[in-house]
């Protein structure tokens, strides 16, 4: 019997041949936490387990993302001890202010590869998908207890096969996908479950971690691309990470369903307030004049998104009234917007630039809303009070449906501007 | 007597406990207590009583991986919750910290406000003197529980829940 991308990486995790439903201790190849949560998990680890060291320093990675550089005093405080635990501790890999949103990081890094089960403090673990590792995100507590024993326990998931068919349109891409599928089976479509994409062998790494952060969004416990083709290749060259002989996609491998897209029918989508789920394609949304566009996240702030924005916000202007934040999510995203001409090209049109990282994403700085404010934002979430006040608006859209907007000061389809 | 708290679906961990919120965001960690649905449903927490029953529509606890939602929760007693699917790092998070939770979908049979009496060991409401048989967890679950988390648990036992030992 074949098994789904799931079941191959958690057989390898667990040492011996596991399919969906079994209840499994599995060995963690990689743990990340960030300054968010770190505090709570080392609490966990040396005052509740008792425990002294790490299992396995080589295989801990700390980023310094998500209020970075520190808002406040005491974010300031838990980030100078957590730089003393990484200290004391001997972590090898440490990712302090400025590298950025830690899953783009990883995988940036190489750190994140194939093959491997990779457990993150953060419920977009489900980014490492996109070089095909099991990534799941877990609360301080699962995280300290793998922490101690390099280990986990859990259950097999099933697998929801996403499949694409045909090509994108001009100005439709995968953040409209993985909104089209979230529309298509909901917030809980996923559930317990791993998500596998297929038809998307095209995509660049960097898109294929907007369908994989998105995967979490359906429910998913991880959101798998299978390691192959062109954009695949690209990344594992430059790198020299090979994919394992044992993971391929594999005829037999059970599906718990298969949902189809079509691509050549995909228009951009829209995520309305307040759920990922309610969404809707743009040619259907009214008129919806914005206040803030902002473009970042692990799901939309990589170079080819702020590339693509910049194409649109070519020799134009922000509208009156409007900000436009960036928020680049790595460095190297943001390295490689210097050195093609995008960040000049950002800065032109009216562009306020932040440090990378999480922004303002979790509401706590770098451009939180006001009462009544209107955000077109580029990243996963649009919850009540996700990004400030709870009587703030958020819609969900790509960095190019968010570039236009910017140009015209309501949400507005990329043909709107360049024709 | 317990009283009912309703919600609807998809509540997420932004509407539990909001980021901003967060015990590292507060001048005493122990104020996390004051805070949960702190938006959502402001009189929830200076009202709930210890053993008080969250019943919730599908995909309770979606969203973020924040273990202070539930913390919160925990903190002010809540003695069970019960909804047809719950997100599952939320269910993870939950379970480590004890919280008793129940897969069954009872919107339909319990109304907001509504006081019952609850037994978390058996899984049995009585609401009105109507007896609701809840569906019994796995038997892992139950062992977590009884440790009163995952951490008395590992500690107890150096092994994780369920029949594979480490």
């Amino acid at each position: 019997m074949g098994q789904t991308l799931a079941e191959q990486i958690l057989s390898h995790a667990a040492g011996r041949p596991v399919f969906a439903g079994e209840n499994i201790v599995a060995s963690v190849d990689l743990a990340m936490m960030h300054d968010s949560i770190s505090p709570s998990i080392i609490k966990i680890l040396h005052q509740e387990l008792n425990a002294d060291q790490v299992w396995d320093r080589d295989r801990v990675a700390v980023v310094v993302d998500h209020v970075a550089p520190a808002a406040t005093i005491q974010n300031a405080e838990h980030q100078l001890a957590l730089r003393r635990w990484v200290r004391q501790q001997q972590i090898t890999h440490f990712f302090d202010v400025g590298r950025g949103v830690s899953h783009p990081v990883l995988v940036e890094e190489g750190l994140a590869r194939p093959g491997m089960l990779i457990l993150g403090s953060d419920s977009h673990s489900t980014a490492y998908g996109a070089v095909g590792a099991f990534g799941a995100g877990m609360g301080s507590t699962d995280m300290a207890l793998t922490l101690a024993t390099g280990q986990t326990w859990l259950r097999v998931p099933e697998t929801v096969r996403i499949l694409a068919r045909g090509r994108f349109r001009p100005g439709v891409g995968a953040k409209d996908l993985g909104l089209r599928v979230a529309r298509l089976i909901g917030a809980d479509g996923a559930t317990y479950q791993s998500v596998e994409w297929h038809g998307v062998e095209d995509l660049s790494v960097s898109e294929r971690m907007t369908l994989a952060t998105l995967s979490i969004e359906i429910g998913g416990k991880a959101g798998i691309i299978p390691p192959t083709g062109r954009g695949w290749e690209e990344h594992a060259m430059r790198r020299g990470i090979t994919v394992p002989s044992w993971l391929r996609v594999e005829e037999g491998a059970r599906y718990s369903r298969t949902v189809e897209v079509d691509l050549d029918t995909l228009e951009p989508q829209i995520s309305m307030p307040h759920f990922v789920d309610n969404v809707r394609d743009l040619s259907e949304l009214g008129r919806v004049e914005v206040d803030v566009v902002y473009i970042g996240t692990c799901t939309n702030g990589h170079a080819n998104d702020m590339a693509a924005a910049a194409r649109i916000l070519q020799g134009r202007k922000v509208a009156r009234g409007v900000r436009l934040l960036v928020v680049p999510a790595s460095s190297e995203a943001l390295q490689q917007a210097t050195a093609d001409g995008t960040l000049a090209t950002l800065l032109a049109a009216g562009a306020a630039i932040g440090t990378p990282g999480c922004g303002a994403c979790i509401g706590r700085h770098m451009g939180v809303l006001a009462p009544g404010e209107v955000c077109l934002f580029t990243g996963n979430r649009n919850f009540r009070g996700r990004m400030g006040s709870p009587e703030a608006q958020i819609y969900l859209a790509s960095p190019e449906v968010a570039a236009a907007t910017a140009v015209l000061g309501y949400i507005a389809h990329p043909a709107e501007v360049v024709g | 007597m317990a009283r009912i708290w309703r919600f609807d679906a998809n509540v997420n961990t932004d509407q539990i406990v909001p980021g901003r919120y967060a015990p590292y965001m507060l001048k005493n960690e122990d104020d996390l207590r004051k805070y949960p649905f702190v938006e959502a449903r402001p009189e929830f927490a200076s009202t709930v009583r210890p053993g008080d029953l969250i019943i919730a529509g599908p995909n309770f606890g979606c969203g973020s991986s924040r273990e202070y939602a539930p913390l919160a929760l925990k903190m002010v007693g809540v003695g069970a919750i019960i909804a047809p699917l719950f997100a599952r790092i939320f269910y993870r998070n939950a379970l480590n910290l004890g919280i008793p939770l129940f897969e069954a979908d009872l919107t339909d049979q319990l109304e907001d406000g509504q006081e019952v009496e609850f037994n978390a060991e058996t899984g049995v409401i009585i609401a009105d003197g109507r007896t609701i048989q809840l569906p019994p967890p796995p038997e892992w679950m139950h062992e977590v529980w009884r440790e009163g988390g995952i951490v008395p648990f590992y500690r107890k036992y150096r092994r994780f829940p369920g029949a594979v030992a480490v």
